[in-house]
């Protein structure tokens, strides 16, 4: 299963700036990234090409950061693919807490990153196999 | 013709008879006292042995000081002087660590408080016959209660509404034509700013007096208070561990507050030496409560810091005037008219795994409100990287510190190193109310 650092940030100026700097003096290479805005506070969420040493990074620096599954799905940037997805998790009962999406190859292949509630006792990544979808490696997806 | 005095004898007793009063009186909590576990060995320490070691008020300097801590270290018994079974009334406030602070009142014991209170009442010229609407909360804290049996004593018809929920309050005091009410100064406000709001503004009411307490203000509050309502406002003083309000209150001519001698030895000290000051000079108001004897307290020293007045009053009562309280010796807050001590919020946020040591409060005005904004740091080790873990963590925050201290604070979150960190002297009570 893919790997995500999700850093806790606080909602004013500098801050995603300083979780950037952290990464770019341990010379991490981030390859997706999205903010889940909480009001006062957020949480940016990373996939980068080295997640272990981008926590040890960030946590050197003080950040609260935790490292969290993420179900990375290949899809085809077709119309109707994100409703494919989203049929395949719905019908099983499985709720998603975040997730964001982009297209790595237009037209080709777009890539949605999906944050699966309680997701060791789902059967998420089977429920998505079964829809046709490839679900990315960790090496697949750092190395995009 | 109204009755212009409570008890007219010892409220206009001349100066030798109240003392005389008082050594009486001390000599009684004394044999109390001597009968409680903590004060049987301290007074013995101070070699008195039995009252009549106590024979004139000068004598009182040789009685040794009670403090906050004594009563902590000896909770819930160790100055319980009755059988727990002649104990008709429990009153408690949280503890500075977390340990309470109880008192105890025999039926005896909340009749002469309510005796006292009924006096404090009657001197700012309510009476029966006024619509007494009691704005302060009710329960383990003495505000309420305490003026509600005084009240009752005086024949005032009493709506016992407690605190807050200020539209039903407006409501009540249309229905009921209240004329008389008891708050602190800051709900006052906050009351006025709703009633504004709500269309008609004072029209309808028939409000005539307030008593305020629980919270230091300036005279300029008071005035604006009776401007805003068209009404006159009592200052009033008093505190749990002395039964609760009518220590001292304002007479009709609000200038200073009568404390109550027969019932009350006030004193005026040095906080750093102790030592006994004159009239005029501001100290530490220290206190011994004459009239409960389940639990005796002997020269309690309040924190607050005020000073007396022993000027003839134009009521015609001799009993000395105690100024508004101007400050404490210790970093107690008032928020609401709660008292809250800092190591309180402190003790809770670091029973919290979730956040760091580092914490910091910051105090500020909300309209005429006090706010109170908690600022905890997440622990990085305890990060789960989850929102909801987050979320959670704020309510249970608030949830804990609503239980405890009786305020509901704001909960910021901060990021592991945003607050001043906790060795040294970190400046952790940020407090921007502006000084009324």
């Amino acid at each position: 299963m893919a790997k995500q650092l999700n850093v806790f940030v606080e909602n004013r100026p500098g801050r995603l700036e300083s979780v950037a700097k952290s990464l770019r003096n341990s010379d991490i290479n981030v390859r997706a990234f999205a903010i889940q805005d909480r009001g006062d506070f957020g949480l940016m969420k990373l996939i980068v090409d080295k997640p272990k040493q981008a926590q040890l990074a960030l946590a050197e620096q003080g950040f609260a950061c935790a490292m969290k599954d993420t179900l990375a799905v290949s899809v085809p940037d077709q119309p109707g693919n994100l409703h494919k997805l989203m049929a395949a998790l719905a019908e099983n009962q499985i709720n998603i807490i975040d997730a964001y999406g982009f297209v790595l190859d237009p037209s080709k292949q777009g890539v949605c990153c999906v944050e699966i509630e309680n997701l060791p006792q789902t059967n998420a990544a089977q429920a998505v196999e079964d829809a046709g979808f490839t679900i990315l490696e960790d090496e697949q997806l750092y190395n995009l | 013709m109204t009755e212009k005095f409570w008890n007219k004898e010892i409220e206009t007793a001349p100066r030798d008879q109240i003392e005389k009063l008082q050594v009486q009186g001390l000599k009684k909590v004394i044999q109390w006292a001597l009968d409680t576990p903590f004060y049987g060995k301290k007074l013995k320490k101070s070699e008195i042995n039995s009252p009549d070691d106590f024979n004139c008020i000068a004598d009182l300097t040789k009685l040794p000081f009670t403090t906050k801590d004594d009563l902590r270290n000896n909770f819930p018994r160790g100055l319980l002087a009755v059988d727990m079974s002649e104990v008709v009334r429990i009153h408690s406030s949280s503890g500075t660590t977390g340990i309470p602070t109880v008192i105890y009142f025999t039926q005896d014991d909340v009749n002469r408080w309510s005796d006292i209170v009924a006096r404090s009442i009657i001197a700012t010229g309510a009476r029966k016959g006024d619509i007494f609407q009691n704005m302060m909360t009710y329960g383990l804290f003495t505000g309420g209660l305490g003026l509600h049996y005084g009240a009752e004593k005086v024949g005032m018809t009493v709506i016992p509404v407690s605190s807050g929920n200020t539209k039903r309050q407006v409501q009540i005091m249309k229905d009921f034509q209240s004329t008389v009410v008891h708050a602190t100064p800051s709900y006052l406000m906050h009351l006025h700013s709703v009633i504004e709001q709500s269309g008609p503004g004072l029209a309808g009411l028939a409000l005539r007096k307030t008593f305020v307490g629980a919270e230091p203000h300036s005279e300029n509050t008071r005035l604006k208070i009776e401007e805003m309502f068209g009404i006159d406002a009592y200052n009033s003083y008093g505190l749990s561990e002395l039964n609760g309000p009518g220590v001292a209150f304002e007479c009709e001519f609000k200038d200073s507050m009568h404390v109550w001698e027969d019932a009350y030895i006030v004193e005026i000290i040095d906080p750093a030496t102790g030592q006994q000051l004159p009239a005029g000079e501001e100290g530490e108001v220290v206190l011994t409560n004459l009239i409960r004897q389940a639990t005796p307290l002997i020269r309690y020293r309040t924190r607050d810091l005020a000073y007396l007045t022993n000027e003839p009053c134009r009521c015609g009562r001799t009993h000395q005037r105690l100024s508004r309280i101007t400050g404490r010796t210790d970093d107690m807050l008032i928020i609401n008219g709660v008292n809250v001590f800092p190591s309180q919020i402190e003790e809770i946020i670091m029973q919290i795994p979730e956040v760091g040591t580092n914490w910091q409060i910051c105090l500020d005005k909300d309209g005429a409100l006090d706010k109170l904004t908690v600022n905890v740091e997440i622990y990085s080790k305890m990060f789960s990287g989850d929102a909801s873990q987050i979320e959670k963590l704020r309510s249970r925050i608030k949830e804990e510190l609503r239980a405890s201290i009786v305020i509901n604070p704001i909960v910021r979150l901060h990021e592991p190193g945003f607050l001043p960190v906790s060795e040294g002297k970190a400046k952790r009570v940020i407090d921007n109310r502006p000084k009324i």
